[in-house]
């Protein structure tokens, strides 16, 4: 055997095919995933074009589903490729609904002050959970597991005090009727052949755009790559680790602010109750748009396609025959193991890619 | 002294203490490094090593003695105090992150930025080239700059960890333990870089328990055991068993040794008794 010298440049600078690299960015399984689970679906409900799922109408419904915990997974993306969790969006989306509706309809506030104060809330619970967990060191899932029951029960117990016995405030949409800010988050876009796509279309990819660009493109992102890889190594290299952390949960937590702003102003009513289960709807997304559980790797842009994936399946269920909404929660369960076991194989062809 | 300032250690500590509640971590060290110099600062496991970077990087701060940076007393008040004044810290497991890219690595909490106000961004173009560049020269050719370091071998991680240090204007760089978990071979290209980084006139405090690592590369020898300096020798005046025997506590292995002959005698006169019996 010879000595082994340093390996020669030829071997070193091999270049790699754009589509090898495109094979291990942690987007690749989603966009895959999301075709793959489109053309299941227009499979399973027979190839028809034109109505069902297949229509303009059926596209509208789940694009709308698509858009709503896509805002979600944009956000908690960000926070997980910093190595976090925030179970408490889904009961923010029904306090801070509760909220926005309490302040038009009880207390007969003009629309723009009451989402004011419902986003300076969302903001201000970010904060607290976040201070929280950089504050005690304790595990973020159990953090803001807490603040989940705490706000559901809060909510709960204090609206039924200030609307005597009820859960629900009504009377938005009569409130609300004819403000234009109104418009920007429950407004019709455009209609094609019945199909009606809101406005949360562009709340949706505008914030998917915006976590993908200070994801990619900003110091911040880097940052947040590096905390969610490890808090040691980046705090050694003079990231603010604290401040890194403390700003996503506060991201977290205005997005689901946005998502109840869209849902009261869309329905007309508040329920304490709603966002039930968005917390974990929210994480999927995330998981199959291929950021790792254990964080310092993942994508914003890639959440879009895993919310199309939940909202493709959740609508599309519906369709075939035989089936129902109930098995909804089934195959949710199953995308998000068939997605994690992705992501590991991408994850060991990104960073293993030695042999 | 004042005439002679090329002979004024850059980085040094003059018999610091420290303690942590009652147990004596440091007591009355000194240690001492010029520009173009390596102090391989060797001790068991225990020793005080780790105490005594620590202080030197700013994360504790001594409870007797002082700290010095050509020839003036400072407090490093926080390890990014001591980055600022030039101390760079690299430690064995905390030197890059594997699941990031090169260039994403080596301008880690130091990225450039272009634009301004909201628009302000992360410069990737710029800082791929200059990491291109760098890496090239110390002899690393990237792939991609996307590529992560979790493809790189450990030796080049912390060369790669080494060479951002230099990059960013260290003087002083302080490397903790940087071959302990490498091959023979990965651990020549650190002990390369070391050279390379001394040959640029860094003061390199290089700490380590393994002689083998120390001997060709160190000028000083600085040896710590249970908290105390035992000295510091200078290339030339000591050899391989002798760092040994004084890394392992001198008196201590002797004694062991004696004990380990006297236990091995009696064995062996158990053995020739019992049959006689």
């Amino acid at each position: 055997m010879t000595v082994e010298a340093t390996p020669s440049e030829a071997q070193r600078i091999r270049r790699v095919s754009p589509w090898r690299t495109f094979l291990t960015r942690p987007e690749f399984g989603s966009i895959v995933g999301a075709i793959f689970i489109f053309l299941l679906f227009w499979a399973l409900t027979g190839f028809v074009v034109g109505k069902g799922f297949m229509s303009t109408q059926g596209f509208a419904a789940y694009i709308e589903i698509t858009a709503q915990v896509g805002i979600l997974g944009a956000t908690v993306s960000l926070l997980m490729i910093a190595g976090e969790f925030d179970l408490s969006v889904g009961s923010m989306i029904g306090a801070a609904g509760l909220i926005l509706a309490m302040c038009v309809s009880t207390y007969g506030l003009p629309l723009w002050l009451s989402v004011v104060i419902t986003f300076a809330f969302a903001l201000g619970i970010g904060w607290l959970n976040g201070y929280l967990v950089v504050r005690t060191g304790l595990p973020s899932f159990i953090v803001t597991l807490g603040s989940l029951y705490m706000l559901r029960g809060a909510g709960l117990a204090l609206t039924r005090v200030l609307t005597n016995g009820l859960t629900i405030v009504s009377g938005v949409g009569t409130a609300t009727a004819n403000d234009p800010i109104a418009w920007l988050f429950n407004g019709t876009l455009f209609s094609i052949n019945g199909g009606d796509f809101k406005v949360e279309l562009v709340w949706w990819i505008g914030v998917v755009l915006l976590a993908t660009w200070i994801l990619l493109r900003t110091k911040f992102g880097n940052w947040i790559f590096a905390v969610g890889g490890s808090k040691d190594a980046s705090r050694s290299m003079g990231v603010p680790v604290s401040r890194v952390k403390i700003l996503l949960f506060m991201a977290t937590a205005a997005s689901a602010a946005l998502f109840a702003c869209i849902q009261v102003l869309s329905v007309g009513t508040a329920d304490v109750l709603r966002g039930q289960q968005k917390e974990f709807e929210a994480i999927i997304t995330a998981v199959i748009g291929g950021t790792l559980l254990t964080g310092g790797y993942g994508s914003a842009l890639g959440s879009a396609f895993g919310a199309f994936v939940l909202g493709v399946t959740q609508l599309g269920i519906f369709f075939v025959p035989g089936f129902n909404s109930d098995w909804y929660a089934f195959v949710l369960g199953l995308l998000l193991l068939v997605a994690a076991l992705l992501n590991n194989w991408i994850l060991r062809r990104a960073s293993g890619a030695r042999s | 002294m004042t005439s002679q300032t090329s002979t004024v250690s850059v980085l040094e500590a003059r018999n610091v203490s420290k303690m942590f509640g009652r147990v004596v971590a440091l007591k009355d060290v000194t240690l001492s490094v010029r520009a173009g110099e390596v102090n391989c600062l060797l001790g068991d496991n225990g020793a005080g090593k780790s105490t005594l970077i620590k202080m030197l990087s700013g994360v504790h701060r001594p409870d007797g003695g002082t700290l010095a940076m050509d020839g003036e007393p400072v407090t490093l008040s926080s390890p990014h105090d001591a980055q600022a004044r030039g101390i760079a810290t690299v430690f064995q497991d905390l030197a890059v992150l594997p699941l990031m890219s090169v260039s994403r690595n080596f301008f880690l909490g130091n990225e450039p930025t272009r634009g301004f106000g909201p628009f302000k961004r992360f410069d990737i173009n710029s800082a791929d080239e200059i990491a291109r560049q760098q890496m090239k020269e110390i002899g690393i050719e990237v792939r991609e700059t996307s590529q992560l370091v979790g493809t790189m071998s450990g030796g080049e991680r912390q060369t790669l960890a080494i060479a951002r240090a230099e990059y960013f204007g260290a003087r002083v760089l302080i490397l903790d333990e940087p071959t302990s978990a490498l091959g023979v071979k990965q651990s020549a290209i650190v002990l390369r870089h070391i050279l390379r980084a001394r040959a640029k006139g860094l003061a390199v405090i290089f700490i380590t328990h393994n002689v083998q690592h120390a001997l060709p590369v160190g000028d000083k020898f600085t040896i710590l055991s249970h908290g105390r300096s035992i000295g510091e020798f200078k290339r030339g005046e000591v050899g391989l068993d002798q760092l040994l025997s004084l890394m392992g506590g001198g008196a201590e292995l002797t004694e062991l040794s004696t004990e380990l002959e006297q236990l091995r005698a009696e064995g062996a006169s158990q053995e020739t008794a019992t049959p006689a019996s």
